[in-house]
């Protein structure tokens, strides 16, 4: 059980974030979510690299050969998926900004109701526009 | 400190009110930010704190004051997605039996690259920190992608909101 | 009639004293993360990040406008580009010296100085970016509420 605790609980955040995305209706909550997952997926990974009885892999005054470092690959990786969640998390949530103006609303069930009512040039209906944020 | 993650994650789902909701998910990233830290991946863990703790909170403030900050309360029965999402965990529970142990030093990850690295990269490179020295020169072309990502969200970004908003009385939002 | 001035945090002198006490320490300390990349943990991101981050507390106390002086929309998006520019360069600079794109061991009279020279560099074009692209984004978010 011990030798993979830390992956069961990767697991159950992942799916937690999963169920976030796919479960909720507000759109800034299933970003909230996807962050979740993203965060889910790094720790699975550095997980991955750990050592036991490993160090940081930063070599240091007085290191000899015997030193066991953790591997320093799944760290690189990571760092990368970090930076591509953030740029993500900023395209989202410019997008629900504009969403947020162009339908009045950030519900996912109000929005598909707008598009179901909106007339033939593909423009959402004008009942909800009230000019303010 | 990693069943902790689990309990913030876990009131995540439940709360509805969003700038509560965005402050615990700063928390979320401080918290998985000192489990790399115990994790030995230090440079992770620093990334993790800023970007994570940081920046995306501040977006997501930003978002908030423009959007509203409560969730509706969902009216659809929501079994068809717990069903899915028990599913995947029972899955991936399962799929995790073939897994390495938590920490084994055999594992094949760290069996074919990763030793040329921890051994050669003083030789080669030349910096302490090898995090660095992967990042900036075994796999540079990778950190050029990245920034070209990085780059490309920018642009986005501003395509999207960039233009100051326009105050029409009918029809499209100005672009 | 009168005009109401926007309030701003400026006027909440705890916010203010301390801000104006952090502020340039945060900076400071984005540049030695920026630089001690190859020593200890940091880089490139951390540090571009951490440079945004100092910048939007100013923002976040003393108004958009005062840091939109300091720090010109316009300039930081030329340093969107730059950043990635001066990371490709380096890599057109390793093939005219005779090497493959990013060779840095052709950078320098020595392969270990050139990978050093060839480090620096790039971490400075990803911390440049990194920080102007954060700095843009919520400039961006702020500047929409506006009418």
């Amino acid at each position: 059980m011990t030798a993979h605790f830390n992956y069961w609980i990767v697991f159950a955040l992942m799916m937690t974030g999963l169920y976030m995305v796919v479960a909720r209706g507000n759109l800034v909550k299933k970003i909230i979510g996807l962050n979740v997952f993203q965060t889910s997926v790094f720790l699975l990974f550095i997980s991955m690299g750990k050592v036991i009885g490993g160090t940081a892999p930063i070599v240091v005054d007085g290191a000899d050969a015997e030193t066991v470092y953790s591997n320093p690959l799944p760290h690189v990786l990571i760092l990368t998926a970090i930076v591509v969640g953030v740029a993500t998390t900023a395209l989202g949530l410019a997008l629900v900004v504009r969403i947020r103006e162009a339908y009045g609303s950030i519900e996912e069930d109000e929005i598909h109701r707008q598009d179901a009512d909106r007339p033939v040039d593909g423009y959402p209906v004008d009942s909800q526009r009230d000019g303010g944020a | 400190m990693i069943s902790l993650l689990l309990v913030t994650a876990l009131s995540l789902l439940w709360l509805r009110d969003l700038f509560a909701a965005v402050m615990l998910a700063g928390l979320y990233s401080l918290l998985s930010a000192s489990v790399f830290m115990d994790l030995d991946a230090v440079d992770v863990a620093f990334t993790e704190a800023a970007v994570g703790a940081g920046i995306s909170t501040v977006l997501f403030l930003g978002t908030l004051a423009l959007v509203g900050r409560d969730e509706k309360r969902c009216k659809r029965t929501q079994l068809l997605p717990l069903a899915v999402t028990l599913c995947c965990a029972g899955l991936l529970i399962y799929a995790s039996g073939d897994m390495p142990a938590f920490g084994d030093p055999a594992a094949p990850v760290h069996q074919h690259v990763a030793p040329r690295y921890i051994q050669q990269s003083p030789l080669e490179v030349g910096p302490p920190n090898m995090v660095t020295s992967v990042l900036a020169s075994y796999r540079g072309y990778d950190t050029l992608g990245e920034t070209g990502v990085v780059f490309t969200a920018a642009v986005g970004v501003l395509l999207l909101l960039g233009r100051r908003r326009r105050r029409t009385s009918g029809g499209r939002d100005g672009d | 009639m009168e005009i109401r001035k926007r309030a701003s945090m400026r006027e909440n002198i705890v916010l203010r004293v301390a801000s104006d006490y952090l502020i340039p320490p945060i900076l400071v300390f984005a540049l030695y993360v920026q630089w001690h990349g190859d020593f200890g943990p940091g880089g490139g991101f951390q540090a571009g990040v951490i440079f945004a981050a100092g910048i939007i507390l100013y923002a976040l106390i003393h108004g958009l406008e005062r840091t939109q002086r300091a720090v010109p929309p316009g300039a930081v998006r030329f340093f969107i580009a730059f950043g990635w520019l001066l990371y490709i360069g380096v890599g057109v600079l390793g093939m005219l010296r005779g090497g493959n794109f990013l060779d840095y061991g052709v950078l320098a009279h020595d392969p270990l100085h050139g990978q050093h020279w060839g480090i620096l560099a790039i971490e400075l074009g990803v911390g440049i970016t990194v920080a102007s692209v954060m700095i843009a984004v919520f400039y961006a978010f702020a500047g929409r509420g506006r009418r």
